[in-house]
Formats: C-alpha cells, sequence, structure tokens
C-alpha cells in the first residue's frame, strides 16, 4: 500500500494511505476524543469531539473519516478546538442524568472520561434557564434496558445491531432534540424482534443501554442463611473477568475467581463447564442418533439463546433441527438441584442457582416458561461477567489481588472440552471429540483445527461411521443469516451446524467486560480471551466431555445413560415458533 | 382557428389560495353567455410574481393587468373589456396606470421592467399543462442543440463558461459539479433535482414548478446528458401537490412525444425521471439526506467526503441540482454561455430569483440579474415599505441567512458580497424587516424552525440549537444578562464550526449576523429590559395617550376587558391585568395605542 505523507501539529509522518487522520493522530501519541466512533461499525461522525483543523479546509472537520491526503497540515489543538470540544461536551452533557456513583459504568464511561479530561461544567443541565429532555426508560424486555436519560445519541447501538445482526432492531425515533433510541416507534423491545445477544450494549459509551441487574437478588440470596447458593461460572468468565480489574485483555484469572467465589459467600460451585460436558454427552447422543435414523438433519447446536431466539422469531421452520440438549446453563442449575443438592444432603427447595454468564440472552433463557423442572426454575439468577465484577466491588473484593484457589466439590470439575465451549467452533470441537471416539475412529482426535478461530462460516468435512459428515460452524447472527440464505440455495446436505449468536462465540458476548471505543479499534479482544480458552484445554489432562469422571459417575448414580427417559425430562427442552412486532 | 384574445388567469398556488380557482368557470360562463366564447382563449398560467395584488388576469393583445380580480369582477372584464372593448380600468394593477390614466402593457410595469426573467422567462406567459405552448416559447431547443450538436464534455465545458451557480444555496459551480461526476466513471449514473424547497417564506421553486414544469425536465436531461445519467429524479416535497400535479403531466406529455425514453432525438440517449415525495422535512433539502430519504431511509445527513458526484445515491455518482438551476440550463444550452456570462457580475453570473415577503409592498417572486442592489429590489421593485414605516433590515437566506442593515442597502447581490456581511444567497428567500419589529424575536423565530427542522444526528445542531434558542427565549422574556449575550455567541460559533452538514454549519448565521450588526438591540433587552421593536411581549406595556377619543373600539375588543373609560373620555389600561395581546392598538383608529 502507498504511503502518505502528511503534517500533524508541526510534525510530519508517514502512513499507510487508508489511514484517517484520527488514526495518524493517535499513532502519533495523540488521544483524540470521541464518543461515536467504533471503526467499521459506527463511521457516522455525528459526535463532532474529534475534529480537527485542516489547512484550507471551513470549519472544523471530523477526524474519524477523514482520509489521510499527502501533504495535508493539520492541527489537532488550538484553542478553537478545546472550545468547540468543550462546548460540544456541555451539550452532550445538558441531558446526560449524571449519577455517576450509581451507574454501571462508573469506571469505564466514555463520557466521563472526556468531562474530566477537558474539566467540562455542566453549564446547561444544571441552569434553570434551560429543559431537560423527557427521560424515558424502556425496561420491557426481561434482559435489557434503554435508558434515555443517559443517551447521548451517538448511535453505536444502531450500527451495532446493524452491522452484527442485520436485523436493525433499534432505530432513532423521532427527530431533533427530542431524538430516541428504541426500537421504531419506540415499541417495547419485548416483541421487538431482538435476540438479545447485546452487542449494542458492548458498544455504547455509556449506561444508556444495559442489561437488567440481578445483583440485588443476588446479594438478598447469599444473606440468607437458610438457602445455599450455588454459583455457575461459564467457561468466558474466567478468561475476561480480570479485565474489569485491571487484568490484561484475556487473562486467565480462573484460581482468583474460585477465591471469589469462598470470599462472596457462594456455597457450592457447579461449573458451567463441568455442565458443558453433560451438554456434549447429550448432545453427541442425539447427533448420533439422527445419522443413524437420517432424520432432523442437520442437527443444529441449542447452546447459544442469542442463536435460538433468532431461530424461533425468523426460521421457525428449522426448530425440529435444533438439538433439544439444554444449554450447559439450564444443565447446571439443573445438577445442582436434581442431583448435587441430593449428593450434598440438601433440600432442593433451599438452593439458588446463580450462573455467571457472558451473556445478556442468558438472562432472558433462564426465564423460559419451559426452563422449570419439577416445580423449580432451573436456574435463579443470571449475572453478567460485569455484574458478577460490580458485585465483587460492591463487597470490597479486589480480584487481582487474591490467591488462586481450587474450586470445591466435585462438580467443579470439567475436561479441555467443556472449557472451549466459549469460543466459536469449540462446541463443534468437543462434540466431535467424543463422537469420533465413541464411534471407535482410531486413532481419535483431539485438535479439530478447521473449526476453530473467528472466521464468518467454517466448513470441513470428518469421516465417522464410514460416512462423510459435513459440518459447518457459524458465528454472529448476521453470518447466521447469510449461512441460511446460502443453506437454502445449496444442494449441500450437512449433518452437524453449530450456531453461535456473536461473533467469535461466548468470549465476545454482550455481557463481557466493556472496552473503550479506542482499544476496541486496535486490539482483537476476541482472539486473545479465545487464545486464552484454549490454553486451558491444552493444558487439561482430560480433554474429551465423556472421560469425565463425575459425569460418568452422574450417569451410573442418576442418568443410566445419555438419552435416557430421566435424561430427557431433566435436560431436554422444548421450542416454538415466536412472533414480534413487524 | 385563431381567436382574437388570449385571457391569462394566474393559477399559481397563492393565487389559488385568493380564490382565482373559480375564475376560469366564471369566464367560461360570461363569455358563453356573451356568444364570445369561441373568440377568446383562456389560459390558465403558473405564478406571474407580484403575489401581493393577485388574483391576476391578464388580457391580450393588449396586455391589461387586471389585479386582485374577483369572482364578480370576472363579469365586467368579460361584458366591458372583451365585449365592448374598453378596459375596465378600476381593476388594472395602479402602478399599471401612467399619471394620466393610461394603460401601460404588462412588462412595463415598474415591477417587471427591472427584472431579467431567464428562470421566470414561461412563468405566467404558458400554460403549463400544456408542452405544445413550452415549445412554441423554444422549449427542448437547448436539449436539441445539446443532442445533435455537442459531445457531453462540450456540454460540461458549455456549463463551465456561463459561470451558472448553484441556485439552492451553495453557489457551487454546477459546470465543475458536473465535470467531476462526468470524470467519475461508472455502469450507472443518476442526476436528481432538488425541488424540497423548505425555507419558511421561500416560493420560487414551487412558481417554477408550477409554471414552467417543462424547463425543469429539460434541464435535468440536459444534466443526464453531460454527465452520462440515463435516469433522473424529481425529489420533491409532498406539500406540493400542485407542482407535483404539474410535473407528472409534463413527464407524460414528453414521454408521448419521444422526449423523455429512449433514444432521444436519434442521438442514441436515453433517459427517464421519476418523482420521488419527500415528507417535508427541511434537512432533506441537503444532499446527502436527500439521497438517503431517496433510498428510503431517515433523512439525515452523511459526512462529506465522499461528494454525491463521486459516490451519491446507490453509491453512483450523482449531481443534485436545484430547481432554479435547472431552469437556467436548457435557456444557456439555448442561447449560449457567452449570452449567459454577459449578465450579472465577474463572480456571480446570471440572475437570481427572490421570494420578496415581509413587510413589503409588492410581496412576490423577483428575478434580477446578478449585481443588482438590494435597494433596487426593496424599493424599485418591491415598491417600498407599507405605511411609510422605516426599513430595518433585509434578511437573505431565511434560517440559514443572516440580516442586513438598512446601512448595506446600495450591496449588490452576489454570493460573496453577501456572504461577507455574514448572511447568504441562499435558495431565495427575501424578507424587508420594518422598524416595528424586533431582531432578536426574529432571531428566535429563525432559531424555532430550525431546532424544529435539525434531523438530530450530530451534536452541536441537535442539542446546541435547542440550547440557543432557549437563551434567545431568555433575552425575549427580559431575564437575560449580558453575559447571556457573549455565551449566545460563543455557542452560536461552536455550531458553526462544528456541525455536520449545511443546516447546522448555517443554523447561527442568523443570529451571527443580527450580533454583528443590531448588538445594541440586544442589549437593550438585558439592559435597559425594554424590547425597541416593540414586540418582546414581557417587555413591554401598552398604553393610551392623550390622542384618544374614547370611542370605545379597544374596551370592546379587549378579550381581558382590562381598558376602562367614558365614551369621548380618556381610556386607561390596566397593566396588571392586561395580556399584550395588542388587539387594543390595532382596532385604534387613531393609533392613541402604543407600546412602550
Amino acid at each position: 500500500m502507498k504511503n502518505i505523507t502528511l503534517n500533524i501539529n508541526g510534525i510530519d509522518t508517514t502512513v499507510p494511505e487508508d489511514y484517517s487522520v484520527m488514526r495518524a493522530a493517535e499513532e502519533m501519541g495523540y488521544n483524540i476524543p470521541r464518543l461515536c466512533f467504533l471503526k467499521g461499525i459506527n463511521e457516522t461522525s455525528s459526535c463532532r469531539l474529534c475534529v480537527v483543523d485542516v489547512e484550507n479546509l471551513k470549519g472544523l472537520t471530523n477526524s474519524c473519516t477523514l482520509a489521510v491526503q499527502e501533504g495535508m497540515v493539520v492541527k489537532t489543538d488550538t484553542d478553537e478546538i478545546q472550545e468547540s470540544v468543550v462546548q460540544n461536551l456541555q451539550l452532550l452533557a445538558s441531558n446526560h442524568v449524571f449519577s455517576c456513583w450509581t451507574c454501571e459504568r462508573e469506571h469505564n464511561c466514555e463520557l466521563l472520561d472526556l468531562m474530566k479530561r477537558y474539566n467540562v461544567e455542566n453549564i446547561y443541565g444544571e441552569s434553570e434557564n434551560f429543559t431537560k429532555k423527557e427521560r424515558i426508560i424502556n425496561d420491557s424486555s426481561f434482559p435489557i434496558v434503554i435508558d434515555s436519560g443517559k443517551c447521548i445519541l451517538c448511535g453505536r447501538c444502531i450500527t451495532a445491531c446493524e452491522v452484527h445482526t442485520g436485523l436493525n432492531i433499534l432505530a432513532f425515533n423521532k427527530r431533533g432534540n427530542e431524538t430516541y433510541v428504541g426500537p421504531a416507534l419506540n415499541h417495547n423491545m419485548e416483541d421487538s424482534g431482538c435476540v438479545y445477544c447485546g452487542k449494542c450494549i458492548q458498544a455504547c459509551p455509556v449506561a444508556a443501554i444495559k442489561e437488567k441487574s440481578e445483583i440485588d437478588f443476588v446479594l438478598a440470596a447469599l444473606k440468607d442463611k437458610t438457602k445455599k447458593v450455588v454459583v455457575g461460572p461459564a467457561p468466558s468468565v474466567r478468561v475476561a473477568l480480570g479485565e474489569e480489574f485491571g487484568s490484561k485483555i484475556g487473562e486467565n484469572v480462573e484460581g482468583k475467581m474460585f477465591k471469589s467465589f469462598e470470599l462472596v459467600g457462594f456455597d457450592e460451585i457447579v461449573d458451567i463447564n463441568f455442565a458443558a460436558d453433560l451438554t456434549i454427552m447429550e448432545e453427541g447422543h442425539e447427533l448420533l442418533e439422527r445419522i443413524k435414523s437420517g432424520k432432523n438433519l442437520p442437527l443444529f447446536t441449542s447452546c447459544s439463546p442469542g442463536w435460538i431466539n433468532f431461530v424461533e422469531q425468523y426460521e421457525p421452520t428449522y426448530i425440529s433441527n435444533l438439538s433439544t440438549a439444554k444449554s450447559p446453563q439450564q444443565s447446571g442449575g439443573i445438577i445442582a438441584k436434581h442431583y448435587y443438592a441430593k449428593e450434598l444432603g440438601y433440600n432442593i427447595e433451599d438452593i439458588v442457582f446463580v450462573s455467571i454468564m457472558p451473556c445478556i440472552a442468558k438472562k432472558e433463557e433462564a426465564r423460559r416458561p419451559e426452563m422449570e423442572s419439577r416445580g423449580t426454575r432451573d436456574v435463579d439468577y443470571v449475572l453478567t461477567t460485569r455484574e458478577y465484577a460490580r458485585l465483587l466491588k460492591r463487597k470490597g473484593i479486589d480480584l487481582m489481588k487474591l490467591e488462586d484457589a481450587k474450586p470445591t466439590g466435585f462438580l467443579a470439575e470439567y475436561t479441555g472440552a467443556g472449557v472451549i465451549f466459549g469460543a466459536t467452533g469449540g462446541v463443534m470441537e468437543a462434540a466431535l471429540r467424543t463422537v469420533s471416539e465413541i464411534l471407535g475412529e482410531e486413532p481419535s482426535k483431539i485438535d479439530f483445527t478447521p473449526v476453530r478461530g473467528i472466521i464468518d462460516i467454517k466448513e470441513a468435512t470428518y469421516k465417522l461411521a464410514g460416512m462423510d459428515i459435513n459440518i459447518a460452524v457459524v458465528n454472529g447472527i448476521a453470518n447466521i443469516r447469510t449461512f441460511f440464505e446460502r443453506m437454502k440455495k445449496s444442494e449441500k446436505e450437512y449433518h452437524f451446524v453449530e450456531f453461535m449468536g456473536c461473533i467469535g462465540g461466548c468470549i465476545n458476548g454482550g455481557g463481557q467486560p466493556i472496552h473503550p471505543a479506542k482499544i476496541q479499534d486496535t486490539v482483537d479482544i476476541s482472539a486473545l480471551r479465545i487464545q486464552s480458552l484454549y490454553e486451558i484445554d491444552k493444558n487439561m489432562e482430560l480433554r474429551k466431555s465423556h472421560t469425565n469422571k463425575n459425569i460418568i459417575k452422574l450417569y451410573e448414580t442418576m442418568l443410566k445413560e445419555p438419552g435416557s427417559h430421566l435424561a430427557h425430562e431433566l435436560l431436554h427442552t422444548t421450542y416454538k415458533a415466536r412472533t414480534f412486532y413487524k | 382557428m385563431i381567436e382574437r384574445a388570449h385571457v391569462l388567469i394566474c393559477s399559481g398556488s397563492n393565487c389559488i389560495a385568493r380564490g382565482a380557482k373559480s375564475l376560469h368557470d366564471e369566464f367560461e360562463e360570461h363569455l358563453t353567455r356573451l356568444g364570445i366564447r369561441h373568440e377568446i382563449k383562456l389560459v390558465n398560467t403558473g405564478c406571474v410574481g407580484l403575489c401581493e395584488q393577485g388574483p391576476f388576469v391578464i388580457v391580450y393583445p393588449e396586455g391589461v393587468f387586471y389585479a386582485l380580480v374577483k369572482g364578480k369582477d370576472v363579469k365586467t372584464i368579460c361584458e366591458e373589456h372583451l365585449y365592448k372593448g374598453r378596459i375596465v380600468e378600476k381593476l388594472v394593477f395602479d402602478e399599471a396606470l401612467t399619471e394620466n390614466k393610461e394603460v401601460k402593457a404588462f412588462d412595463e410595469i415598474k415591477f417587471y421592467s427591472k427584472q431579467t426573467r431567464i428562470a421566470l422567462r414561461n412563468c405566467g406567459l404558458i400554460n403549463p399543462d400544456d408542452i405544445e405552448e413550452y415549445i412554441a416559447k423554444d422549449g427542448y431547443r437547448g436539449l436539441g442543440r445539446a443532442l445533435i450538436e455537442m459531445t457531453p464534455l462540450e456540454v460540461v465545458e458549455e456549463m463551465i463558461a456561463s459561470g451558472l451557480r448553484g441556485r439552492g444555496g451553495g453557489g457551487f459551480s454546477t459546470g465543475l459539479k458536473w465535470k467531476y461526476a462526468y470524470n467519475n466513471e461508472s455502469d450507472q449514473k443518476y442526476v436528481i433535482c432538488n425541488a424540497d424547497e423548505g425555507d419558511p417564506g421561500a416560493f420560487m421553486d414551487r412558481a417554477l414548478l408550477e409554471g414552467d414544469p417543462h424547463s425543469i425536465l429539460e434541464g435535468l436531461m440536459i444534466a443526464g446528458y453531460a454527465i452520462g445519467a440515463d435516469k433522473g429524479y424529481i425529489y420533491v416535497r409532498i406539500e406540493y401537490p400542485t407542482a407535483i400535479e404539474k410535473l407528472k403531466t409534463a413527464i407524460s406529455q414528453s414521454r408521448n412525444l419521444g422526449l423523455l425514453g429512449k433514444n432521444i432525438f436519434g442521438s442514441g440517449f436515453n433517459f427517464d425521471i421519476e418523482i420521488r415525495l419527500g415528507a417535508g422535512a427541511f434537512v432533506c433539502g441537503e444532499e446527502t439526506a436527500l439521497i438517503a430519504s431517496i433510498e428510503g431511509g431517515r433523512g439525515m445527513s452523511k459526512n462529506k467526503p465522499p461528494f454525491p458526484a463521486e459516490k451519491g445515491l446507490w453509491g453512483k455518482p450523482t449531481i443534485i441540482n436545484n430547481v432554479e438551476t435547472l431552469a437556467n440550463i436548457p435557456e444557456i444550452l439555448f442561447q449560449g454561455a457567452e449570452w449567459f456570462s454577459k449578465i450579472g457580475t465577474e463572480k456571480s453570473k446570471g440572475t437570481k430569483v427572490f421570494s420578496l415577503g415581509g413587510n413589503i409592498k409588492n410581496a412576490g417572486l423577483v428575478e434580477v440579474p446578478m449585481g443588482t442592489t438590494l435597494r433596487e429590489v426593496v424599493y424599485e421593485i418591491g415598491g417600498g415599505i407599507p405605511n411609510n414605516k422605516q426599513l430595518k433590515a433585509v434578511q437573505t437566506g431565511g434560517p440559514s441567512g443572516g440580516a442586513i442593515p438598512e446601512s448595506l442597502l446600495d450591496l449588490k447581490i452576489e454570493y460573496e458580497t453577501l456572504l461577507e456581511v455574514g448572511s447568504m444567497m441562499g435558495s431565495g428567500g427575501m424578507v424587508v424587516i420594518d422598524e416595528d419589529s424586533c431582531m432578536v424575536d426574529i432571531c428566535r423565530f429563525y432559531m424555532e424552525f430550525t431546532v424544529d427542522e435539525s434531523c438530530g444526528k450530530c451534536t452541536p445542531c441537535r442539542e446546541g440549537t435547542k440550547k440557543m434558542l432557549e437563551m434567545l427565549e431568555l433575552i425575549c422574556s427580559g431575564k437575560g444578562t449580558l453575559e447571556d449575550i457573549d455565551k449566545l455567541e460563543h455557542l452560536a460559533k461552536t455550531v458553526k464550526s462544528s456541525s455536520l452538514c449545511g443546516l447546522g454549519q448555517a443554523a447561527p448565521n442568523p443570529v451571527l449576523s443580527m450580533l454583528e450588526h443590531f448588538r445594541p438591540e440586544f442589549e437593550s433587552h438585558v439592559v435597559d429590559k425594554v424590547c425597541p421593536g416593540g414586540v418582546c411581549k414581557p417587555l413591554i406595556k401598552y398604553i393610551i395617550t392623550d390622542d384618544c377619543i374614547g370611542c370605545r373600539q379597544c374596551a370592546i375588543n379587549c378579550p381581558v376587558g382590562c381598558i376602562d373609560g367614558l365614551v369621548k373620555q380618556l381610556h386607561t389600561i390596566d397593566s396588571t391585568a392586561c395580556i399584550k395581546c395588542g388587539v387594543c392598538k390595532e382596532v385604534c383608529p387613531v393609533y392613541a395605542v402604543i407600546s412602550v
């Protein structure tokens, strides 16, 4: 690529020709303020904070999308620019509800950071002479809340939804200073067709769109002496939780996480990694059955609730292809209540199962009416990774200072197959490890590398039981839509397809720690987290779900065999076509 | 057969609103009754321009200009003028009568004689529903010349040579815009006519669309030929139903004659036009928002570059020209760039159409050569200010422009000169403001408009205009301080320099220009708590002077009954109860009620 030399603040700099002025300046060490720009997602240049002074151009120009040009002379820090940034921040602040101390984003609010940096006073918001826009809180859906009182109308959530899902759930409503973000015509979130992937939340620079918090319920349960609170952390939580406490992105803090469970006062642990191993037993069995019978193929995985929401609302004719196996979260709750409680001598009614998830849709999954067994909810509360971090902070626990600990209880033991569930391709790989061995393929493989990596759609063919088994791995709702279009037109017969609602898989879920736009632009956060998961897997002694001793014990003592009558009653679910407001 | 007289009935929207719709039927009825219907041709024309005096009836061959014609007057015109051949003097527009009561022809009236009508050349003279009339006035000859005698590049060069600049507001060279699009190679290009006229009080484009739709089609076709586009869109607001109707008729007539479609004039050039309706958002007049709207998206502006000429409609090279710009083009191609470039000034060629309004006698549409002074427009064409009031300022460019004070009235109308004094050409709104107006209040009015019309995308325009409006309201209410005026100016500058699109960048212009030229008036509001124009209610008080004749008119009309006084005695206003509606001032026959 050609290089371009331009002059920024009196210094010549040479950058590739596809650079924006913002990127060129940032690589020189200048921090250009911005609230709307998110590379590849939101390039609308609407916040007007990244303005620079370009010689021979009238007024100030936004630098985020401004292409570098040979000989361009740019200034990023004139009095006029300072003045403009301060005034525009004052304007943004005027409708913002500053109750930062109660805010979910108190530590990583991009607006607050800039307000501090530019020493901005909220002159309009604090003056009686100026009106404030009416605050509208759309909390009609269980997992997601949109709060116009925080919203600065940067539009990142809208474009994130458009780019990541193609479903365009969010839009600007009304016009001018009465603009609100929400489903079209300010309709309820609940029947908006949203799949709750939470990409909007990840993109938001403030806390205008967020998960509905369950922290207080969990704290209350922990205080209740009559309750036994069982915690189930998802695979991806352990490689992201540390980020909320200043760790490197993707750092594995599993040991510290287990220590924190002790300190917080959880009574028992059922690691969702263990539950993932269980899911593989059931789903693998289902795959074998379907291949044998030739019915309802291809088999679609069912662990990602965002994906399930998508199928039920947008592709309901494929419901029969879904694996009926409950997701690891739900299985975790079931095992805690219907097996572990008995083993430990607890009353099932006293068990409170709290999962910690990288996901927004998991909150909604746990609340589905069918997710109830023998009169008790499978999962009582779902915390996102972020919520758990907030809970820890509220408890005064500094995660990174904790010693590594081993988890207590035998249901915290898992195999490498369980941990890679958090990455795109992980469920597929875990299933292949078990299925290929059960079918007696020799030598049975461990590493199925073609299914790994953040690639939109991955396809491969494996020989199982003398048959060519066509598999595919698809991540991200937008890619899933593409895959469906392609699959409907194609003659190719698939046998097994893994779908995950988020690009990269659960490690990039909507409930994971949020990083500022500049970090999101320059660091491949998902890749770092995935790397840590595969690192854990590589170092595990046992890497196949069916070799998990406690899984074997579980089947011996209770479930008998995968797909048994009891397994079906407890560990399988049903789906139904759902409509939404169109 | 050839008729002995032509009766032109102005059917522009303004005249229709004043009752012109029934005139045609009245003429039919009376001419038939008199048995001379076959001798007279009735023509419904577009806007004649002098809207203040409408509805108009112009009778040829004499060119007699009847103004303020009502239904009942038609009978008189038919019986006297058309039947007996006697001009009905009492109905003739007063400026069309000489001192000796002789009737001047329509184009000898001062209102018209000072004008040079290029864009408006056919408006009010032809029936817009009849393509034959347009062709008879040399219509489609410009297109013919382009298609048959010239290459696309030659057409582009001709446009550059003519010096025509965009009439929609920006004033960018039309030829250069075309050249840019011409040079961008693509399998598909588009031309768009921007007929989303939205400035309050501006109706140039509407008059052109209603009065001479074929000139717009022809202009668009020439543009298409020049840049290599075979598809044109006319983006017109749905609030212009008559214009839409006329355009539809014009398009279908052109198609029937083979002027639109495949292989036009046997030249191999194909072109078709589609009308797209806008919902009336002001911001959709901005190029990128207009494109978004045509594409079916929300009318919101996008960042430039890329400019539409590079990546426009559906991502293809697109040029967008304003209605008035397009109306000039056929004539430029027909008469040549050299002819056109001789009109106007060095940097601003040709003419400009203005909608003259506000406190002016002859409100209406005027087209003057660039370089004409504001004074000429206001006093010679416009006939000056009614009621012998003093002129305070002239606002050009509507909510995006600025106010030009009386002291600068000899300013020549050009793109650059207007910018230099803090205003702009804009699309052609020209509001005359007299001494009884409050500049702060006018600022507030324009800002209210901008706040309503901001699309809400970028911070400075969405939030900044609202804050400016609230500051202006504060000043108007007398609660402001000198500091507020500084803050207002400060904010206005930031909104101007940092807004995303033209709407936001121009929104502070009224504030900035009025602060430059009328700062003392702002200061009176906050320091002396006085509104010099007597407009801002919280700052004024109505009192009755000794001129009162005790007629009780004010007391009878006062909606809150706060005026006391016996017949033939001095009345008084109880200012604690007064709601400052101003009715008393309006009804007083002796101007004894004043605001202080």
